[in-house]
């Protein structure tokens, strides 16, 4: 009685335990996925009624792709089918014959490639009904970056001797200035039909 | 032998799982449509999910989300069903201002969309977009599985 009794440690070993099972149920509930999918960027809203006249591109430099309710693609007047649109829009973007229907080659400085012949105003526009399904949509922009990247590899192999994913920033950089994508996300519209 | 001294072992741990939990967004929304991503074989990663609002366009997913808003497809925004689209545009808005000021300009919306989605639906989202300033999107996809 009176006496101070020394207190004993508190026993601590089980505090390793009690973490690592917190440290576990975060583990497990982490979601360390990460979302894909095509990026894209949408034009800005128009400021007036006025501006939208602006947007005029001539007929030839224009991929129009359309698709309907019951997801039937066109390409231009032909119907295709979906294994069609990425050599048709590679064709399209490269115009490697410059041919009278194809978009019209101009000069372009492309970085460490030097001045290029290049479709400077082609424009992909993809149109669809209120109807067309989303998956085929998608489908459709899929290929047509696909078109893109598989010119993007052939240029680069042919110039640099890899494909476009192992260039580097400056061979990358050229490569975009010679193919820039260029899909329209615009609302459907009449291009061009007084040119 | 003399014992290991585990006495800093809690330490270590907490300090691991002080690491977990900041990483950790405990913000994920409950779906309440059924989501059946298209398939893409070009897709890129989301560069910054921080962000990154999304937008979720299906049919309702159970029984009873369908015998009280219907079949028809719908917009989820957070964890309720948008009435029309004209309320992506209010959701925008809101949700980029909570982003820092360096921030915003990186601001993307990701669009999780169904794949037997009709279009119009999409269109409607991608001009309440525009008319936000909110001009970077991404369609969402699954990556194809390897046969």
């Amino acid at each position: 009685m009176g006496k101070k009794r020394k207190m004993p440690g508190l026993n601590t070993s089980s505090t390793a335990d009690i973490s690592f099972m917190l440290l576990i149920f975060f583990l497990v509930t982490t979601s360390m996925d990460t979302d894909q999918g095509l990026a894209r960027t949408l034009p800005k809203p128009p400021e007036d009624e006025d501006a939208k006249n602006e947007l005029k591109v001539k007929e030839r430099n224009i991929l129009n792709i359309r698709i309907n309710k019951d997801n039937y693609l066109m390409i231009g007047d032909d119907y295709v089918g979906l294994d069609e649109v990425k050599p048709r829009a590679k064709e399209f973007i490269a115009n490697p014959e410059n041919r009278a229907n194809l978009p019209e080659l101009k000069p372009k400085k492309c970085g460490i490639l030097g001045t290029r012949m290049v479709t400077l105003n082609h424009v992909i526009s993809v149109q669809t009904d209120r109807g067309t399904s989303y998956g085929v949509y998608f489908q459709v922009q899929d290929q047509l970056v696909a078109a893109y990247n598989e010119l993007r590899d052939e240029l680069g192999k042919q110039e640099f001797g890899y494909k476009y994913e192992f260039l580097s920033k400056e061979q990358k950089e050229a490569i975009r200035d010679v193919y820039p994508q260029k899909i329209s996300e615009a609302e459907p519209k009449q291009y061009g039909k007084n040119m | 032998m003399p014992e290991l001294n585990t006495s800093s072992l809690p330490d270590l741990i907490f300090s691991v799982l002080f690491f977990f939990m900041m990483v950790t967004t405990m913000r994920e929304v409950t779906l309440l449509v059924r989501i059946d991503r298209p398939t893409g074989t070009q897709l890129e990663k989301l560069a910054r999910k921080s962000c990154t609002s999304f937008i979720y366009i299906g049919r309702p997913a159970t029984d009873q989300l369908r015998s009280k808003w219907g079949n028809q497809t719908r917009i989820q925004i957070n964890d309720d069903f948008a009435t029309d689209a004209t309320q992506v545009y209010d959701f925008v808005m809101s949700d980029r201002n909570k982003l820092a000021e360096i921030d915003k300009p990186f601001y993307t919306v990701s669009v999780k969309a169904d794949h037997e989605t009709p279009m119009g639906y999409i269109t409607d989202v991608k001009q309440q977009l525009r008319k936000g300033y909110a001009l970077k999107m991404v369609y969402s996809a699954n990556k194809p599985t390897n046969k």
